[in-house]
């Protein structure tokens, strides 16, 4: 069987103002469904070990965790090794529910900015409002990254967690590291 | 540029995080309808100064569809409702009435 292997080669760069690095591979499940549902909320807690966010909202713990996408769709994460089992139980769970589970982890790149600075590196590339007092640890954003989608939210307040698309993870790289380069503080947070 | 709350999801954001899809509210005349209805239907569009409605996605976040009711010429919102209905509600239509005294589009006043 072929090694699994991130996109950029866990590729990093702390030259700049905030430190980014490619995240180690994630295991990611998309699950689609009607979130109100008993069946979906049981399964998805089931799947990722913590409750169902609110909307715009994500839970974590360590490497698992559920975001909210939208109000059909929740991001289950787990440990990169188990989404392949995880996905067996998901869909076992909702065999007789309207609902889809696909395992989506090799889809994506994740990524992590972080440092003092981070919020400014962040925010040159979104719109939108990441003053500490609203944009905190918990919230879950889909958003536009200069040309492409992405997501993020805040481990800690110093420290985004992004994902992207794969095949875009070397421009989203790249708009990180150029977002931030020495000298570039802009001072507004 | 357009600050847009969207009603499905509740982010607001600007206006490059969506996408417009045109005007709102159209009545759709397929196969079967007169020649004079479909052609309405394919080309004839509003194109106001003041209050428009219009047909929005958040494209790059929830993905759902919505609606928006704005003026072109200030680019104020005046809001943004749920796309599962076939014309503004009547408190946003108030609200309009209030911010622009005699405002008319379509058939609405």
């Amino acid at each position: 069987m072929s090694e699994p292997v991130t996109a950029l080669g866990g590729v990093a760069s702390d030259a700049g103002i905030a430190a980014i690095a490619e995240a180690p591979l994630q295991g990611m499940i998309t699950l689609r469904g009607d979130l109100s549902a008993s069946a979906v909320k049981k399964a998805a807690k089931a799947a990722s070990g913590v409750d169902l966010p609110g909307a715009g909202m994500a839970h974590m713990d360590g490497e698992s965790g559920l975001c909210w996408m939208s109000p059909d769709e929740l991001l289950v994460l787990c440990p990169y090794a188990e989404a392949a089992e995880r996905l067996e139980r998901l869909q076992t769970a909702l065999a007789k529910t309207h609902a889809l589970a696909v395992n989506v982890s090799d889809a994506r790149a994740s990524f992590t900015v972080s440092g003092p600075r981070a919020r400014e590196v962040m925010g040159k590339l979104c719109p939108v409002d990441l003053a500490p007092d609203r944009f905190t640890p918990g919230i879950f954003r889909r958003t536009r990254m200069a040309q492409v989608p992405a997501a993020f939210w805040m481990d800690d307040t110093e420290r985004f967690r992004i994902v992207c698309f794969r095949s875009q993870a070397q421009y989203v790289f790249d708009l990180l590291t150029v977002a931030a380069q020495p000298g570039s503080e802009v001072f507004c947070y | 540029m357009l600050i847009l709350t969207c009603p499905v999801c509740g982010v607001t954001a600007e206006e490059t995080e969506f996408h417009g899809g045109g005007e709102a509210h159209l009545t759709r005349h397929g196969p079967g309808s007169s020649d004079d209805d479909f052609e309405d239907y394919l080309f004839m569009r509003e194109n106001p100064r003041g209050v428009h409605f219009e047909r929005w996605r958040h494209v790059y976040g929830c993905g759902k569809w919505f609606h928006a009711a704005r003026c072109t010429t200030t680019l104020e919102v005046f809001g943004t409702y749920p796309a599962q209905t076939t014309e503004p509600p009547k408190d946003l239509q108030k609200t309009i009435s209030k911010k622009r005294p005699g405002w008319t589009w379509r058939d609405l006043a």
